[in-house]
């Protein structure tokens, strides 16, 4: 019996046109004591879950702005409320771009500079490691997480960015394999090469790499384990503390 | 209702109506005999799609009948179903078929593409499999040059790889391999080919058969618009100047209503309350009916009053005929409706019931109280008109008089073909696909086969797709057996043994004589391939009429090669691993440049005879590689194929930061022979030292020819000797010139 209270559950929003849902959920059950579930976005709760994922896809098609449809879906008041009450959030491309759309993170993501969708490997450099999400990083580290978007290129306000980076809320930049972040690195034009933020209050995290995709030496890589890792890592602990 | 009996709002049957309708008055008299009578306006539409090429492949129907199709993995046949099903073991099987949308993307790249991998998706699913990947095979004109034809080309190139990646990316499935190819040929009328693979448990196996008298008939997913309107007939026609025009027979897709369909009928073929399903693909509603009925045994009415529509006021033809996008036709067994209908309410899709499946074996049309369509559905789907066509002789191509090739240095020679768009990376095209959605992609795009883990199964696949139609052209049976033969011999250099074969014929008008000739010639190659390497057809496509005003394509009989690799330890890459590790060429150094890529890149010639084939070599080269990978004796391996052993060497060194050399000192021939002839049957393999000694044993037994030729380097430079001559490239030069071909082009 006693091991039964130490599972993980994690939710993973299905919105209509979501496609890295199911990739989500095996790269969670890959971890020992993890349960992912697929939560179908008409749902309105979203009680008893440690972690919420919004996937990558195409949520409603992307046909107007990237997430701008998703983030009225009956789920969002629920992911909204767990939030505020200090859940962890994660959102992965589309689910960044809902994030943003919905107000839990700051700023948006535009067209890729270069007009054209980019899958490929990308290289981040890891800026800020006391969050939930990037605790078990270090500083400086760098992370091989590919990317796979359209609309990537983040974009703030000056007052924002200089927010994000006093709070240290901006967690991964798109760097060269050195860790550089230059202006080569950044595959979408990225304001200050910002692949992705966490909230001020650091349990709300958004990233346009697919940390999911590379959680399998087979599949080229397994950097994305370190931070579903730290995530779980931390959920452990706080859990703990709770006892 | 009703409307008055003669209905006056009607054109008459007139000659001139059934010849724009492409109805020969031969086809006409069939008509006539079938009815009994004059048919409808709504009739004549529904022949006019039903007996097109696109449809019922009357022109092709018996060459196709060559193909062998048997096979004890074989679970639903070619021809049978909207594609094949094949066995790969432990219960689960795969679907998987290639089609071509080459006429929309001739006239609108964006759309023709996107709803050409639409198309595709939906024939998978509809066999109940889960779409998994996707492939595709480009043709199109040559995109060097500032002449409008190359602007053109660049826009359709640019265009149809958008609409790929705008419906797959969308959609959420990884396009994974493929295959690109410029020639002037395709000037005018680029080919499109898409390729998707499914998997499903045998038990999931759904038909599109009308089965039970008295079940209702569902329609499920987009409102019917007129977008389309009678695209299989426009499919089958030549393209001309006035094409253009042909804009509204293309459809638009959207990809975010058929990722609802596709979740939507896997959700529902989970149940039990499913009696048939059939996509509406080309030819819609009319071909979606009729051959639900006819597969049954039975017959189907529907009410057009019932269908959802997008707009108001389109007639009966309109919708009968229109090609709209992400639409099911579903056969519920009685007294399941709310099982399905729940299915649909819960991803949002538009649905009707729209019609009962009959016992009278008609497909019959109500427009309200009016009846505008009554007509035998099996002799519209299976009693359509056949040909057999007239094939001009074949003349064979005189082999090259290598004394008319002035020599060109290889110095110069190997980064030219590097750097010809054929040849070059096509990172530019593939960057644009998410290749990794699904998490399965075990080797991405640019090796030889694409290769992905189906984890629910526990399964590893590989892919690839290849046609060389210079080789086609110039002798159209040997480069059909050769298009086999080397989409078996990537899957080799992954690891995989072939388990299947789907094809897409892309040829030119089959009135004519010499464009028929090419036609069987094809099918007859790829009959002899597929019979040699013991793997089934299990269905295709045939694109006809692929002509611009210029002329006729080069033939193109794309091929698209299923395998099966045993182990992950088995999956193997082109690129060399490690510096120290030895070179073997598996199989002879070759001296064949008749229709090669040095001929027609370099001298501008497209001639002379393919290179031989002989498939009892091919089938052992193969079997020996496939024995030494398993036994883990090869770190990488490449087959040889446009620009011959210097572009193999050269690709094997990208991607790892090394380098090579070759010794081929003791050939003895014109060295652009040596370096750059497209024999075929060769493999470049590399092999740690530590082994060597054992792969040279078991190569022995084989009697495969071999040699080692050369060494993996830290020192990034190719450098191959040959005869008196020692070649070097600095690596970074050649894959400098390699990935930067296309990118300059389409971005200067």
């Amino acid at each position: 019996m006693p091991k039964v209270t130490t599972v993980m559950r994690c939710a993973v929003i299905q919105f209509p046109g979501s496609n890295c849902d199911t990739d989500c959920q095996a790269a969670l059950n890959s971890f020992p004591d993890v349960q992912a579930e697929i939560v179908w976005h008409k749902e309105t709760s979203v009680a008893g879950y440690d972690l919420i994922v919004l996937p990558g896809g195409f949520s409603y098609g992307d046909y107007l702005r990237c997430g701008s449809i998703a983030r009225f879906s009956p789920i969002m008041g629920a992911v909204r409320l767990a939030a505020s009450a200090g859940v962890l959030v994660l959102g992965i491309c589309n689910g960044f771009q809902i994030l943003c759309e919905a107000g839990l993170l700051p700023g948006t993501l535009m067209r890729n500079r270069g007009l054209l969708f980019r899958c490929e490997h990308q290289h981040l450099s890891v800026e800020y490691t006391g969050t939930p999400f990037t605790s078990g990083l270090n500083k400086g580290q760098v992370l091989d997480i590919p990317i796979a978007h359209g609309e990537g290129s983040y974009f703030a306000d000056k007052a924002t960015l200089r927010e994000l980076n006093a709070n240290n809320q901006v967690l991964l930049r798109y760097a060269d394999a050195d860790g550089v972040t230059s202006d080569e690195a950044n595959p979408n034009g990225s304001l200050e090469n910002i692949a992705g933020i966490c909230s001020h209050g650091r349990n709300v995290f958004g990233l346009m790499p697919h940390p999911e995709r590379v959680c399998d030496a087979l599949l080229g890589g397994t950097d994305g384990r370190a931070i579903f890792q730290s995530i779980l890592d931390s959920i452990s602990k706080t859990s703990a503390a709770r006892v | 209702m009703a409307t008055s009996p003669a209905k006056p709002d009607q054109p008459a049957i007139t000659p001139e109506l059934i010849a724009k309708h492409g109805l020969s008055p031969e086809e006409y008299e069939k008509v006539l005999a079938i009815l009994g009578r004059e048919p409808s306006f709504e009739e004549l539409g529904v022949f006019s799609v039903m007996w097109s090429e696109h449809c019922s492949y009357k022109n092709s129907r018996p060459e196709l009948r060559k193909f062998p199709t048997t096979g004890p993995s074989v679970l639903v046949k070619a021809g049978e179903e909207n594609a094949g099903v094949i066995d790969i073991g432990d219960g689960w099987a795969v679907a998987f078929k290639i089609e071509s949308h080459n006429h929309p993307s001739a006239v609108e790249p964006f759309q023709g593409a996107a709803t050409g991998v639409g198309g595709i998706i939906r024939d998978i699913f509809t066999m109940g499999a889960r779409p998994v990947f996707l492939m595709d095979s480009l043709r199109f004109g040559s995109i060097e040059g500032e002449t409008e034809q190359a602007k053109t080309n660049r826009r359709l190139f640019a265009g149809v790889v958008a609409g790929i990646a705008h419906y797959g990316n969308c959609i959420g499935l990884p396009t994974i391999a493929g295959e690109v190819y410029f020639d002037d040929s395709y000037n005018g009328n680029p080919l499109v080919n898409a390729f998707c693979l499914g998997i499903l448990r045998h038990e999931q196996i759904a038909r599109g058969a009308a089965k039970g008298v008295g079940n209702p008939v569902f329609y499920v997913g987009a409102e019917t618009g007129r977008d389309g309107l009678a695209g299989a007939a426009f499919a089958s026609r030549e393209l001309t100047e006035e094409s253009k025009a042909d804009r509204p027979a293309v459809q638009v897709g959207d990809p975010f209503r058929e990722k609802l369909l596709l979740e939507a009928c896997l959700e529902l073929l989970a149940t039990d309350a499913v009696a048939g399903i059939q996509d509406m693909g080309a030819a819609g509603l009319t071909c979606s009916t009729c051959e639900t009925a006819s597969r049954g045994g039975t017959g189907v009415e529907i009410d057009i009053q019932l269908v959802p529509q997008r707009a108001k006021g389109q007639t009966p033809y309109e919708v009968l005929l229109s090609e709209s996008q992400e639409r099911m036709l579903v056969i519920v067994n009685k007294g399941q409706e709310s099982q399905v209908t729940e299915i649909f309410e819960k991803w949002d899709l538009p649905y009707a019931e729209i019609g009962v499946v009959t016992d009278d074996g008609m497909m019959r049309v109500r427009n309200g109280d009016d009846v505008v369509v009554e007509i035998p559905a099996r002799s519209l789907a299976d009693d359509g008109p056949v040909y057999y066509r007239e094939a001009a002789p074949f003349t064979p191509p005189a082999p090259l008089d290598l004394s008319t090739v002035p020599y060109v240095d290889p110095v110069e020679v190997l980064p030219r073909l590097l750097a010809h768009p054929s040849i070059a990376s096509k990172r530019w095209v593939w960057r644009q696909y998410d290749h990794m959605v699904r998490t399965g992609t075990a080797v991405l795009p640019g090796s030889d086969a694409a290769v992905f883990v189906v984890r629910e199964a526990n399964k590893i696949l590989a892919a690839a797709t290849d046609c060389n139609a210079v080789y086609c052209r110039l002798d159209p049976k040997q480069g059909a057996r050769i298009a086999v033969a080397e989409a078996a011999r990537n899957l080799a250099c992954s690891g995989a043994v072939p388990i299947g074969v789907t094809d897409n014929l892309n040829f030119g008008n089959p009135h004519k004589p010499e464009n028929f000739y090419q036609l069987r010639a094809a099918v007859e190659g790829i009959s002899e391939g597929c019979i040699a390497f013991n793997v089934p057809v299990t269905g295709g496509n045939v694109s006809l009429y692929n002509e611009s005003p210029a002329g006729a394509i080069d033939p193109t009989p794309t091929i698209s090669m299923v395998g099966i690799i045993d182990e992950v330890s088995h999956i193997t890459t082109q690129a060399f691993k490690k510096a120290g590790d030895l070179i073997f060429l598996l199989g002879e150094i070759g001296n064949e440049l008749g229709a090669s890529h040095y001929m027609l890149a370099i001298h501008g010639r497209k001639e002379g005879a393919p290179p031989a084939l002989d498939f009892d070599k091919e089938i052992a080269l193969h079997q020996t590689l496939l024995g030494l990978i398993r036994k883990g004796l090869v770190q990488s391996a490449h087959d040889c194929a446009e620009g011959g052993l210097a572009v193999a060497l050269a690709e094997s060194c990208f991607g790892n930061g090394l380098g090579a050399t070759a010794d081929l000192c003791s050939v003895d021939q014109r060295p652009d022979i040596t370096l750059f002839n497209e024999t075929q049957g060769r493999i470049v393999i590399s092999v740690k030292p530590s082994d060597a000694a054992a792969l040279e044993a078991e190569l022995a037994k084989t009697g495969v020819p071999f040699r080692q030729i050369g060494t993996v380097t830290d020192k990034p430079d190719l450098q191959i000797a040959t005869g008196a001559s020692l070649y070097n490239w600095p690596v970074a030069e050649l894959s400098g010139v390699f990935e930067e071909a296309i990118p300059s082009l389409m971005e200067a």
